[in-house]
């Protein structure tokens, strides 16, 4: 028994020094994300709190706990309370497969990828959760909206990932890296890793797609009952997930923590911090994305998902194989 | 092992236990949540047998994609309220001998099945020849097989599927008349000349704008 106790603490003290980073860099991207977005409108941004106002989303978060959590009174108690705790939840058991490094991953299991995909696709219900559970007509339009919006990119980087499993031919996110030690994923595969950027911004909510949250509509779509820490963990659960898609990104077309050149300045950099760079500069992309693109109107959102993004990524995936096919170069293993 | 035991008591426990809250629940959408949990806990329980693929598989094509279209239908109609009167009002039973009747049915074939099994252990050999080496993945193995010995049925039922699709599609699809769609082509290859046009407007005539 004290064995199987051992693992257990051995495996909690693992998941605690994924986590605490993985939320501290949550705050601490919200903060860049709000300087990206000041910057380039030209405004300052943050700036007051601690150096540079890098302490602002600590103390944004401090305003959040110390608000009144209000539940609406037709509101359907129980859902309305788990949909930020789902949203969250999944948020974070994501990054239990992202490897930092060759053996530095909490779970190195052979179907990582698609892991991170059922949790992906999961992370729908947060929202009609929250949307239904408020029983009030903007969060259900919102949650409507998101749900029907998240299903329908789902498909394309369904799409795109078979597009990257042809090339390697293993499903773990580990061999996904291995096999980019040559060339990485984004030079052959680049029409496909433009797709997969956009289609990540429209499965998070991001802007230019964010109609289930479009302020001028929906006032907050399936947010706009939600209120203090229940807010908070809504948000840092949108931003969580922002960050898993860069760094699924990262790991499927720009190589992971592999150095762009395996040459003596580079390989002197710890490996886990090139793919943190990676994800930083996706996450940049994602900012600047959302400051200089207008929002989509809802019906070219579903015509560029399933008439555009869907037919390509197909037609990409015979080209792929067939290429694959014809030169011999299909993986076996 | 007792850990594996332990954690396969509770997923069941929570799996038998949201199969039961599925139908007895008042609200329909609390069913459909109580079905996604029932799914969820399946496919732990497929993951802790080794099958890890179909475990996934599973969340994805169940939970992500058909759950979210049950929801979507249940939410919409929003039938929770109107089935809850009816069933306060009539306290109906009259379809409980089909109820039991179809699921003694069910329940006779799952012993037929596990019995067989436990009592017939080269059943369950003949059925394993395919030879399973544990040196490569499930999905390898899924893969080798599936698109070798099985590849007509696979792609037979990839047709029936697209004919289910294409069905649907043509039973709901319905042209309306007098909806502007927009044309991204239209739009961009439109030339000035075509789109701006002076007119001098006759004094208390106006101009038909419509073209």
């Amino acid at each position: 028994m004290i064995e199987y106790l051992n693992i257990l603490f051995a495996e909690v003290y693992k998941i605690l020094f994924l986590l605490i980073p993985v939320l501290v860099s949550v705050a601490m991207i919200v903060w860049l994300d709000r300087r990206v977005w000041a910057f380039v409108q030209k405004r300052r941004g943050p700036n007051v709190v601690g150096p540079f106002g890098l302490f602002q989303s600590l103390a944004d978060a401090l305003k959040y706990i110390f608000k009144e959590i209000i539940i609406p009174a037709s509101a359907n108690k129980i859902i309305f309370i788990l949909a930020p705790i789902i949203t969250m939840t999944l948020a974070l058991i994501s990054w239990a497969v992202i490897p930092f490094d060759e053996d530095f991953v909490l779970a190195d299991i052979n179907v990582g990828i698609l892991y991170l995909f059922a949790v992906s696709s999961l992370g729908v219900y947060g929202i009609i959760m929250g949307g239904w559970a408020s029983n009030s007509k903007y969060p259900f339009l919102g949650a409507i909206r998101s749900a029907a919006q998240m299903v329908s990119y789902e498909v394309s980087i369904g799409v795109i990932i078979i597009n990257v499993l042809l090339c390697v031919g293993s499903l773990n996110l580990t061999d996904i890296v291995l096999a980019q030690e040559k060339l990485w994923f984004v030079i052959p595969l680049f029409p496909m890793f433009v797709i997969f950027f956009i289609s990540a911004l429209a499965e998070t909510n991001r802007p230019p797609f964010d109609l289930p949250e479009a302020e001028a509509e929906l006032v907050a779509g399936y947010q706009t009952e939600y209120s203090g820490m229940m807010y908070a963990m809504f948000w840092l659960g949108e931003y969580a997930n922002i960050l898993l898609m860069c760094s699924l990104g990262s790991i499927l077309f720009l190589g992971g923590w592999l150095s762009p050149i395996d040459l003596y300045p580079f390989s002197l950099v710890p490996s886990p911090l090139w793919l943190i760079f990676k994800i930083l500069l996706l996450f940049i992309l994602f900012s600047l994305v959302k400051a200089i693109v207008p929002r989509y109107r809802y019906d070219q959102l579903m015509k560029l998902g399933w008439k555009i993004f869907l037919p390509l990524s197909l037609i990409w995936v015979v080209l792929t194989a067939s290429y694959l096919f014809y030169f011999n170069l299909l993986p076996t293993n | 092992m007792i850990i594996h035991s332990i954690f396969f008591y509770i997923f069941s426990i929570i799996a038998v236990f949201s199969a039961i809250m599925v139908t007895v629940s008042r609200n329909t959408v609390h069913s459909v949540f109580f079905l996604i949990l029932d799914f969820i806990s399946i496919s732990c329980l497929f993951i802790m047998i080794g099958a890890e693929f179909i475990g996934m598989i599973m969340l994805i094509v169940y939970v992500g994609a058909v759950a979210v279209l049950f929801l979507f239908v249940v939410m919409m109609f929003n039938v929770s309220q109107q089935n809850n009167e009816q069933l306060r009002e009539k306290k109906n039973f009259n379809h409980i001998p089909i109820g039991l009747l179809i699921s003694t049915v069910i329940f006779f074939e799952l012993i037929i099945v596990a019995g067989g099994w436990k009592y017939k252990p080269e059943l369950l050999k003949s059925f394993s020849s395919i030879g399973i080496d544990s040196s490569t993945t499930n999905t390898h193995e899924i893969g080798n097989v599936l698109y070798t010995d099985y590849i007509h049925v696979f792609q037979l039922s990839g047709m029936i599927l697209l004919v289910a699709m294409i069905g649907a599609i043509v039973l709901t699809f319905r042209k309306r008349e007098g909806i502007k769609r927009q044309s991204y082509f239209k739009q961009i290859s439109r030339e000035r000349n075509e789109a701006v046009e002076l007119v001098d407007v006759e004094k208390n005539k106006g101009v038909n704008v419509d073209v």
